[in-house]
């Protein structure tokens, strides 16, 4: 059954308060969930003034602002600190989104607390650390790889414009698992729906004219599970830090699979 | 089967028992009925509409008409067979206790049955003047 209320250890806490420095010119606070999986502890959410005169604009930032001056114990991934690695994936101010596009000053209203959170819905490794094994075991499933029975040419596959474009607003997709952690479906039947970020991954490759497996990638998703647990929330279109719509890309599979029988 | 089975590798849980190849058939029902009921549903609230305030003898003589009848056998099959469908979904994303999901889903479908087929025989009967 879906579950309604967090059992006992998972329940969070009040946590600490790191005040600013004297001499702040510009403080904002910055809510935090920790959680640390060696010390036993409930999750807490500690609360951190960080001085904006002295720290970039993103929210990715703050956060490595805070733990280089504030308290090293944070724990988050970055990378790329450009939107295009996904590493800093996370939920900034109620919205899943990657750390280091989203602007401080678009938290809340410009002002007031920032609160940050690890991906809603996943187990937390540490911190804002969510594990993702299993959204990457699920993209391994549907081999995305370009799958042909034509031997290789001896120069590139080619591929007509019109063909190409159709990989527009699918190829962008950085795998940060913004949208798929955002869909309630994924929250629920997880284990079996594949949720959107991979869904829109297998649709990059149905229609990619020179793969020539089309036929059984569509198989392997025709699953009550797999593909329809989508029930057109749209959360995902709402959230990705990239602007791309996998509700679309998993409507278009829709049609493909009632159009192979029509 | 649990998602975090730490023993398994990650790929045996992500694939886990394979595609159904099954789906397909519960959208395109779901829709075919939900565009039925698209127009029947209209139909059936003029028709309680211009009821409104008549007598017995009034909405009898309504519902005997055999085109008033089959349409309404109409909306209430594919009414059923639509709640059904939809029903199913719900329960398919929401209990996940193995034997309460299937005693659900058993629930759903004979009262689903049941009430259409109650319903239809009352249309029939009022049609059929006994």
């Amino acid at each position: 059954m879906a579950e309604f209320s967090l059992p006992k250890n998972s329940k969070i806490q009040k946590g600490k308060h790191f005040a600013a420095k004297p001499g702040a010119k510009q403080v904002r606070q910055f809510r935090v969930y920790r959680w640390n999986p060696d010390d036993g502890a409930n999750p807490r959410v500690d609360t951190y003034d960080v001085d904006l005169a002295a720290c970039g604009p993103m929210v990715l930032d703050a956060l490595i602002k805070i733990k280089n001056e504030i308290d090293p114990t944070l724990t988050f991934r970055r990378s790329c600190r450009e939107g295009i690695c996904g590493s800093c994936a996370m939920n900034i101010d109620g919205t899943n989104t990657l750390a280091c596009t989203k602007a401080i000053e678009d938290c809340g209203s410009g002002k007031g607390d920032v609160p940050v959170y690890p991906l809603p819905h996943m187990s937390v490794v540490k911190d804002l650390v969510p594990d993702l094994t299993h959204f990457y075991a699920q993209y391994a499933s549907i081999k995305p790889w370009l799958r042909s029975q034509t031997p290789a040419p001896p120069k590139e596959r080619l591929q007509s414009k019109e063909d190409r474009a159709r990989l527009d607003g699918l190829y962008e997709c950085i795998l940060c698992a913004c949208c798929s952690t955002s869909c309630p479906s994924y929250w629920w039947n997880g284990d079996r729906y594949l949720g959107p970020a991979i869904l829109l991954q297998a649709y990059r490759w149905i229609v990619d004219s020179r793969d020539e497996d089309t036929g059984e990638r569509l198989d392997d998703l025709e699953d009550p599970f797999k593909l329809y647990r989508c029930h057109t929330i749209m959360n995902c279109a709402r959230t990705c830090p990239k602007g791309l719509n996998p509700a679309k890309a998993i409507a278009e599979i829709k049609k493909l699979m009632i159009e192979r029988r029509a | 089967m649990s998602r975090f089975d730490r023993f398994r590798a990650p790929i045996k849980n992500a694939r886990g028992l394979g595609s159904a190849k099954d789906g397909v058939h519960h959208f395109i029902v779901q829709r075919i009925t939900a565009v039925a009921l698209l127009f029947l549903a209209i139909y059936v609230v003029g028709l309680v509409v211009t009821l409104a305030g008549a007598d017995y003898a009034t909405a009898r003589a309504a519902v005997a008409h055999p085109a008033n009848a089959v349409l309404l056998v109409a909306f209430l099959l594919a009414m059923f067979w639509h709640a059904q469908l939809g029903l199913q979904v719900v329960i398919e994303d929401y209990v996940h206790t193995p034997w309460l999901a299937i005693a659900s889903q058993l629930a759903v479908r004979f009262a689903c049955v049941l009430a259409a087929l109650a319903s239809v025989f009352a249309v029939v009967r009022i049609a059929l003047g006994t």
